[in-house]
C-alpha cells in the first residue's frame, strides 16, 4: 500500500527539521508555565491594550448573523425591523411554498463609530407543508454549509482569515406560536436538531394574543417540555461578575414573550412603537406589556460578543471535530513528528486517485464491451438482410419461371390452334373443290374434327 | 432543498439619533439600538482573558539588554535579575533562555515573556550565529501550527510566537557591522525587528543623527524592512503615523533601573560626573519613543502582523513543503499540486 512511502516522507521530514549549525545550540525554556508575578514600579502603559484591541476591531468592523426560524406569519420580519430600528427589505411570503428555503440578506448598519455587518436569515415556508418531516433538514444543511465554508477557508494553504466575511449563524431566534398550551411537535423536533449546532433563543411570538396569566403558564410549560426533551437552549453567561446578575435574572424569563411593531403611536407626549387595538395599545418597549426590551438587552447590548464566541469555540469546534474525524484524520501523539493532517490527506488522495483510475478502467471496459455487442447486433441484422434478399430473389426467380412456363404452354396452345385452323381451312377449300359429295366427307371431317 | 440567497443589500439604514430626521422634533434615544455596546463587551472579554507578549532581545553582551528590559517594564523582568548568577560568564555557544512574568496594571493582566540570547555575536567566529535564533522562532511557529491543526484543540491556543525582536546596535557611530546586516536581513523576513542604538549616552546629538542616517541608508540599501514595515501599511492614516516612526528609527536608547533626584523629582537615570541622563526625557534619549511605540500604541499591531503575516507565511511554506516532499516521493509532478486543496 502507500505506507512505505509515508515513512519515507516522514524521514525526509525529520532530516529537514534537524538544523545543522556551526554554533551548536542549547535551548532552555525556564518557567514557561508557572510565570511569576512581578510588581511594577511605575506606570508602564500597557493598560491601553484593551483600547488598542477595541480600536482595531472598530476599524475592522463587526459582523453578526441571526437566523429566524418560525412558521410563516409569526412576525419574524417585523421583529427584526423593530430590534434594529430600520426597515429591512422583503414582502411577506405566501403560504404555499413546496419546501423550506432559507433566504439571507446582509445589511450594513452603523451606530456612532461601530460598523456592523448584520445578516438576517429567514426560513421561508417553515411549517406550511402538509408533511413537515423534512422541514428541519434545510435549516441544518444551511447552518452546516456556513461552518463548512469557514472550515474550508481555515484549511486553505493561502488563507485570509482576518478579512473573511464570517457567515456562521451566531444566534437562532426560534419563534413559538402563541397557542397558550404547549410546544408543537414540529418545534420540539426542530429545536432538538438545532441545539448542538447553534445558540437557540426561544421566543413567544405575537404574545399580545395571550393574557398575562396564560403567558406565565405557557412559559412554564415550554421550559419544562424543553428540559424533559433534553433541548439545550442558550443560557446567558453568568461567569463574569459585571453581567452575572442581570444574565441570571434574564435566564429565568426565557422564553421571551415579544411583540414587534414598526408603527408609532402617540402616548402622552411621546411617539412610541406600539400596536393599536380598539381596546387598548400594546407598547413594544413597555416592560409590563412584553419582553421586547429584555430580548434587545440580552441579544444586542449585553451578550452579542458572547454569542459570537460560543458559536466559534463550541459549535464550530464540534462541527470541525466531527467533520475531520469523519474524513479519517486523527491526532498524532505529541512526540511523533509528521503532520497527521497532511500525510493522512495525501494517503487519502492517493487512495482516491487509485479509485478514480479503477473506475476509469471499468468504464473503459464497459464501453468496449458495449461496442462489441453493438457490432455483433449489427452483423446479425446484416446477415438477416442478406438472407431475406436471397429468399426474395429466389422467390422472384421461381415466379418468373412459372410465368415463362405458362407463357410457353399458352404459346404452344396458340400454335396448335393455329395449325388446326389452317388444316381446317385447307380441308374446307378441298371440300369446296370436290363439290357435293364432299358433304359427307365434310360431315365426316366435321365429326373427325370434333 | 435549501437555497440561501445572499442579497448584499448595502443599505445603511439610519440607526441612532444623529442620522435620523423625523418630523416632529429631535429623536430621543428610543431609536438607539445599542450596537456599540459590543465595544464594552469586547473590552470586558479582553480584560478577563488577559494578554500575552513575547519579546526577544538580541545583541552582544554588555550592551544593556537586561537593563533596558527592566526599564521598559519598570520591574525586574530580565533573566539576570531573576537568576542571581554570581559569575557573568559569556557562554561558549548561543543559548536561548526565556522567562515569563505575569504583570498587571489597572486591571489589565499581561503575560510577558522575555527571551534572552546570551552568546550572540560574542564568539570569535560568528558565522551562522543567527541560525539558532531563527530555529527558535520557527519552532514557536511550528508549535502553534501543530496545536491549530489538532482535531481536539484548546480553546485558546497558547501563543509563544515571538512578537517582537529588539536588536541592539553597538554605538560605534560609523555604520552597521556585517554581523548586524546579516542578522537583520535574515530575521526581518520572519519576525518584526526593532533596531535600537544601545548605550546612546556615548554619542553626541550630531554623532547620533549621523549614525542614524547611516544606518537607515544601509538598511535601505540591503533591502531590510524593519518594523513598522512599509509593505504592511493599511491605509493613508497608518502610513502617515508609520512614516514619522520610520524617520526616527533606530531609537537611541539609554536604560536604567535606578532612580535619582533631579530637580526635586525622582527620575530613572544614569548619574555621571558631568550630569545625570534622564531616561524618560526625550531631549536626552529616545527611550520614551521606544516605549510608546512598543507598548502604548503599537503593541496590538505588532501582534497582528506576527499572527496574520509572519505566521501565515510560515504556514504556507510549511504546508507547501510537505506537499512537495510527499509528492516527490509519490512521483507526482509538482505543478499538479493546487495551492488550495481539500
Amino acid at each position: 500500500m502507500q505506507l512505505p512511502l509515508l515513512t519515507e516522507s516522514s524521514r525526509c521530514f525529520v532530516l529537514q527539521l534537524a538544523a545543522t549549525t556551526m554554533a551548536s545550540t542549547e535551548i532552555a525554556r525556564q518557567a514557561g508555565e508557572g510565570a511569576r508575578a512581578v510588581p511594577l514600579a511605575g506606570h508602564v502603559g500597557f493598560d491601553s491594550m484593551p483600547d488598542q484591541l477595541v480600536n482595531k476591531s472598530v476599524n475592522h468592523g463587526f459582523c453578526f448573523n441571526i437566523l429566524c426560524v418560525g412558521e410563516t406569519g409569526l412576525g419574524k420580519s417585523t421583529l427584526m425591523d423593530t430590534l434594529f430600528n430600520t426597515k429591512f427589505e422583503g414582502e411577506p411570503t405566501q403560504h404555499n411554498q413546496p419546501g423550506v428555503t432559507l433566504k439571507s440578506n446582509t445589511y450594513e448598519l452603523q451606530e456612532s463609530n461601530v460598523r456592523l455587518k448584520l445578516t438576517v436569515v429567514n426560513t421561508v415556508g417553515f411549517g406550511d407543508q402538509i408533511n413537515k418531516e423534512d422541514s428541519y433538514k434545510s435549516i441544518v444543511e444551511f447552518i452546516d454549509a456556513q461552518f463548512e465554508a469557514y472550515l474550508q477557508e481555515e484549511l486553505k494553504i493561502k488563507r485570509t482569515l482576518h478579512s473573511y466575511h464570517d457567515t456562521r449563524i451566531h444566534a437562532c431566534l426560534y419563534f413559538i406560536a402563541p397557542t397558550g398550551h404547549s410546544l408543537k411537535s414540529l418545534d420540539l423536533v426542530t429545536m432538538k436538531k438545532l441545539d448542538s449546532k447553534v445558540n437557540i433563543i426561544p421566543i413567544v411570538a405575537k404574545s399580545d394574543a395571550i393574557s398575562k396569566s396564560e403567558l406565565a403558564k405557557f412559559k412554564i410549560k415550554i421550559t419544562s417540555e424543553l428540559v424533559s426533551n433534553g433541548v439545550q437552549i442558550y443560557q446567558f453567561p453568568t461567569d463574569d461578575e459585571s453581567v452575572a446578575e442581570i444574565n441570571s435574572t434574564m435566564n429565568s424569563h426565557l422564553p421571551f414573550a415579544v411583540v414587534g411593531s414598526t408603527e408609532e403611536v402617540k402616548i402622552g407626549n411621546k411617539m412610541v412603537k406600539a400596536r393599536q387595538y380598539p381596546w387598548g395599545t400594546v407598547q413594544v418597549e413597555n416592560e409590563n406589556h412584553c419582553d421586547f426590551v429584555k430580548l434587545r438587552e440580552m441579544l444586542i447590548r449585553v451578550n452579542m460578543e458572547d454569542l459570537r464566541e460560543q458559536t466559534h469555540t463550541r459549535h464550530y469546534e464540534l462541527y470541525r471535530r466531527c467533520k475531520l474525524e469523519e474524513m479519517g484524520f486523527k491526532d498524532t501523539d505529541p512526540d511523533s513528528k509528521p503532520f497527521s493532517l497532511q500525510e493522512t490527506y495525501e494517503a487519502k488522495r492517493n487512495e482516491f486517485m487509485g479509485e478514480l483510475q479503477k473506475k476509469e478502467e471499468e468504464m473503459r471496459q464497459m464501453f468496449v464491451q458495449r461496442v462489441k455487442e453493438k457490432e455483433a447486433e449489427l452483423k446479425e441484422a446484416e446477415k438477416e438482410l442478406h438472407e431475406k434478399f436471397d429468399r426474395l430473389k429466389k422467390l422472384h426467380q421461381d415466379e418468373k419461371k412459372k410465368l415463362e412456363d405458362k407463357k410457353k404452354s399458352l404459346d404452344d396452345e396458340l400454335n396448335m390452334f393455329k395449325q388446326k385452323k389452317t388444316a381446317a381451312e385447307l380441308l374446307y377449300n378441298q371440300a369446296q373443290q370436290a363439290g357435293g359429295s364432299t358433304t359427307l366427307k365434310r360431315d365426316k371431317e366435321r365429326k373427325n374434327f370434333f | 432543498m435549501s437555497e440561501a440567497v445572499m442579497a448584499d443589500a448595502m443599505v445603511s439604514p439610519a440607526v441612532g439619533g444623529p442620522y435620523v430626521e423625523k418630523a416632529g422634533g429631535p429623536v430621543v434615544d428610543f431609536s438607539y439600538v445599542g450596537i456599540d455596546a459590543i465595544l464594552e463587551q469586547m473590552r470586558r472579554k479582553a480584560m478577563k482573558q488577559g494578554f500575552e507578549l513575547n519579546i526577544m532581545v538580541v545583541g552582544q553582551s554588555g550592551l544593556g539588554k537586561s537593563t533596558l528590559m527592566n526599564t521598559l517594564f519598570k520591574s525586574k523582568v530580565s533573566r539576570k535579575s531573576v537568576l542571581a548568577t554570581g559569575q557573568e560568564k559569556i557562554p561558549k555557544t548561543i543559548e536561548i533562555k526565556s522567562i515569563s512574568h505575569d504583570i498587571e496594571e489597572k486591571g489589565v493582566r499581561m503575560k510577558l515573556t522575555v527571551i534572552d540570547t546570551p552568546g550572540f555575536g560574542d564568539q570569535i567566529n560568528n558565522e551562522n550565529c543567527w541560525q539558532p535564533i531563527m530555529k527558535f522562532i520557527n519552532d514557536q511557529y511550528e508549535a502553534y501550527l501543530q496545536e491549530e491543526i489538532n482535531i481536539n484543540r484548546k480553546k485558546r491556543i497558547p501563543d509563544s510566537r515571538v512578537h517582537c525582536c529588539i536588536y541592539f546596535i553597538p554605538p560605534t557611530g560609523h555604520c552597521l557591522r556585517p554581523l548586524d546586516v546579516e542578522f537583520m536581513r535574515r530575521l526581518s523576513k520572519v519576525v518584526n525587528i526593532v533596531p535600537v542604538i544601545a548605550k546612546a549616552d556615548t554619542l553626541t546629538l550630531e554623532e547620533r543623527d549621523f549614525f542614524k542616517k547611516k544606518i537607515r541608508e544601509e538598511l535601505r540599501a540591503n533591502g531590510i524592512d524593519v518594523y513598522p514595515q512599509k509593505e504592511f501599511d493599511e491605509d493613508a492614516e497608518d502610513r502617515m503615523i508609520n512614516e514619522k516612526i520610520r524617520e526616527m528609527i533606530p531609537f537611541a536608547v539609554v536604560g536604567s533601573d535606578q532612580e535619582y533626584q533631579v530637580n526635586g523629582r525622582r527620575l530613572l537615570g544614569r548619574k555621571t560626573k558631568w550630569g545625570t541622563i534622564e531616561v524618560e526625557n526625550i531631549a536626552h534619549c529616545e527611550f520614551a519613543y521606544l516605549r510608546d511605540l512598543l507598548i502604548r500604541s503599537h503593541m496590538q499591531n505588532i501582534k497582528d502582523i506576527t499572527s496574520s503575516i509572519h505566521y501565515e507565511m510560515y504556514r504556507v511554506r510549511r504546508l507547501n513543503e510537505n506537499n512537495t516532499v510527499v509528492a516527490r516521493a509519490n512521483g507526482i509532478p509538482e505543478h499538479h499540486l493546487a495551492a488550495h486543496e481539500m
